[in-house]
């Protein structure tokens, strides 16, 4: 690594939670990063309860998607986040309603934190008119207007230049807007994601680059797909500000997401976090998932975010038994209306076969 | 109405549409402080200022998702390929995302944008800089596909490209930038995309004909006129949406058709329009439609091979005579 890399690390760092050495020497691991649990909590209790609320939400959602996968009632293709809830929850959590969240395929979780109902998320699971795409888009192209949720992209990497152009579009307007992209780590093989990251630092655009980095392209490691494995690095590249953040850590995510929006909206610069994070199940719903050990997984479940956050939350009072019991049992209301509400929905008339082809159809 | 060039045209379109919506803006390789690769965004720099026209990199699919994500939050951008070969990069963008954005938003995200430049065969440039894409986007529902073949049309069809809420793959071409012809000064002038116009009225055979191969068919028009063979020549102007009934109007009364076109045929425009004639019209043709197609081998270099690549008015007066058995 050159030593401009190392200093602009320490520079853009100089006030994080966040990042050590130890991490980079060991690429793509968790254990090197320093927990925000050594820092006082800055946030109210409604606030530290709604981000437990919204992952342990984020989580029984997925659980329920991959039951009602296995029952033939989602078709197509789907990809759960369990196990990265931490990244989605914590970094939408510091931006505004107005502001963009544009992402991947694996988005049933940030189009929750974002706002998008869960019965309409659910509802476009099962390709319902009541889904938040009227059941055109499915698992993968989530999209709601009312909360400046800007899909869902299939196609590897695409989400960035189209992020980019949002940025480049909330600037132009002089609004102060901020996007946040997300994408995996596989995506920054792509030249998607050079070519975005370019554009913005050239064109100074309020863009936040977060880069999921679970360890896997489907079924292929980083050590395997990424010369480099360090993607916050690569912003150096293009003299981006850039972070190393715990991905299983809420708090330390939604803090260095604040960082990054302030640097977006008072200096409209763009700045990549890479969120070290690990997906629990396969790529998708079809995935064996023979690439990887059993004890792999579990030696990432022992930092689980809902687990680690929870403790948190018991260790300062801010959440007893009792109330985490509560909240359990709301979240189970809310999924099972979610998915009464997808499974009464109904289907699209067929006439949508040919509606929103063209602005006028 | 002034006699202008078609790139003329083409920038006097572009200057209107900016002055007209502060929301348009245009970028592209070269085209603010060089004044375009062919000169047709030439002094809207200076005129409109680096906010709103703006060079970019080199780097064909960043600037044109940059372009559809714009779109996606209110923008007008008009995307220049300095040529449509360098968008075959970018076709990524345009055709998973651009095409693709209204539909599986369930109608919720449009994206007004125009991606415009040189298409077809240009002088000299070899396989790699000249050919012609319009049946790649043609095929895809959600985009729209414009190529005008004279200054007027280019002109009024770039305005309402840029005034349309979808995205549009405006090709010019390459050839026929320095073509002159009348073209109305009202700014209030456009042209509605998806309509046929009838470049030359005739009784014994239509010609269907777009972009660089008008002028070659108007051509042949006159040398068959001499031979006594009447033909109507019509350009769809659109081919996406193609103006269908028109042609099929035309080939009803004519009962002869040939298409001709300086793409490759195999899966080509012409080859399309030929299945949606034998479709609507085979009962009123007296002959099977012909196919006028440029050689269907990567363009070469040298010159007589080049021309020997392009068709041109000769093979379309062979190939009226042809279907008129003659």
């Amino acid at each position: 690594m050159s030593s401009q890399t190392t200093d602009r690390r320490q520079r853009v760092n100089a006030s994080t939670t966040g990042v050590i050495d130890a991490a980079i020497d060991r690429p793509g691991e968790l254990s090197g990063l320093r927990s925000s649990q050594s820092e006082e909590l800055r946030e109210d209790r409604e606030t530290l309860v709604e981000l437990l609320h919204q992952m342990i939400l984020i989580r029984r959602f997925e659980e329920k998607s991959a039951e009602s996968y296995s029952l033939g009632k989602i078709g197509g293709f789907c990809h759960l986040y369990i196990g990265q809830e931490a990244v989605g929850v914590g970094a939408i959590s510091a931006v505004r309603r107005d502001d963009y969240v544009i992402t991947s395929y694996r988005e049933h979780g940030q189009a929750i934190a974002k706002g998008i109902p869960a019965e309409a998320v659910m509802a476009e699971l099962f390709g319902k008119s009541g889904g938040c795409s009227r059941g055109k888009g499915g698992s993968m192209h989530l999209f709601d207007k009312g909360v400046n949720f800007l899909g869902g992209h299939a196609i590897v990497g695409a989400q960035i230049p189209l992020a980019t152009g949002v940025a480049f579009a909330s600037k132009y307007k002089e609004t102060d807007q901020v996007t946040l992209c997300f994408f995996g780590e596989a995506a920054v093989n792509q030249g998607a994601f050079h070519e975005s990251l370019n554009l913005a630092q050239l064109w100074k655009l309020p863009c936040i680059y977060i880069c999921e980095n679970n360890r896997y392209g489907m079924g292929t490691s980083l050590e395997r797909a990424m010369s480099s494995h360090n993607v916050a690095d690569k912003a150096a590249a293009y003299e981006l500000a850039s972070e190393f953040v715990d991905g299983m850590d809420v708090l330390a995510m939604r803090r260095a997401t604040q960082r990054a929006v302030e640097r977006a909206r008072n200096e409209s610069l763009p700045t990549l976090l890479e969120a070290r994070t690990y997906r629990y199940m396969g790529h998708s719903m079809s995935d064996p998932g023979n690439y990887r050990t059993r004890a792999e997984i579990e030696k990432y479940q022992e930092r689980d975010p809902i687990k680690l956050f929870t403790a948190t939350l018991k260790e300062t009072k801010v959440l007893t038994d009792r109330g985490l019991a509560d909240m359990e049992g709301e979240i189970k209301e809310q999924i099972e209306q979610a998915l009464r509400f997808a499974e009464e929905s109904p289907e699209p008339d067929p006439k949508e076969l040919y509606t929103n082809v063209y602005a006028n159809s | 109405m002034a006699v202008i060039t078609m790139r003329d045209a083409l920038n006097q379109a572009l200057r209107e549409e900016l002055s007209r919506d502060g929301d348009v803006f245009l970028m592209g390789e070269e085209v603010a402080e060089y004044q375009g690769a062919y000169k047709v965004t030439r002094g809207l720099l200076e005129e409109f200022g680096p906010k709103r026209v703006i060079d970019t990199p080199i780097t064909e699919l960043g600037f044109a998702g940059l372009g559809v994500g714009a779109a996606m939050a209110g923008l007008r951008p008009i995307v220049e390929f300095m040529t449509f070969n360098f968008s075959i990069l970018a076709t990524d963008q345009i055709i998973n995302s651009a095409a693709k954005m209204l539909y599986m938003s369930g109608g919720q995200f449009k994206i007004p944008i125009v991606f415009r430049g040189p298409g077809g065969s240009a002088y000299q440039v070899s396989s790699q800089h000249s050919q012609a894409l319009e049946s790649w986007y043609a095929y895809f529902p959600g985009l729209k596909v414009v190529m005008p073949s004279t200054p007027a049309d280019a002109k009024g069809l770039l305005k309402s490209a840029i005034r349309d809420d979808d995205p549009v793959i405006f090709i010019e071409q390459e050839r026929m930038y320095g073509m002159k012809g009348e073209v109305p000064d009202s700014e209030d002038f456009t042209i509605p995309l998806g309509v046929a116009e009838v470049k030359r009225e005739g009784t014994d055979a239509t010609i269907v004909a777009r972009s660089l191969m008008v002028p070659a068919a108007l051509k042949a028009a006159e040398e068959l006129e001499k031979a006594g063979v009447s033909c109507e020549v019509i350009d769809p102007r659109t081919i996406r949406p193609l103006d269908i009934d028109a042609i099929v109007a035309s080939v009803k009364k004519t009962n002869r058709v040939v298409v001709a076109e300086e793409s490759h045929p195999f899966c080509g425009v012409g080859a399309e329009i030929s299945a949606e004639i034998n479709e609507r019209a085979f009962d009123y043709l007296d002959a099977p439609v012909k196919r006028v197609s440029g050689a269907d081998v990567p363009m070469p270099y040298a010159k007589n091979l080049e021309q020997l690549a392009i068709p041109g008015y000769e093979q379309i007066v062979a190939a009226v005579k042809e279907v008129s058995y003659l």
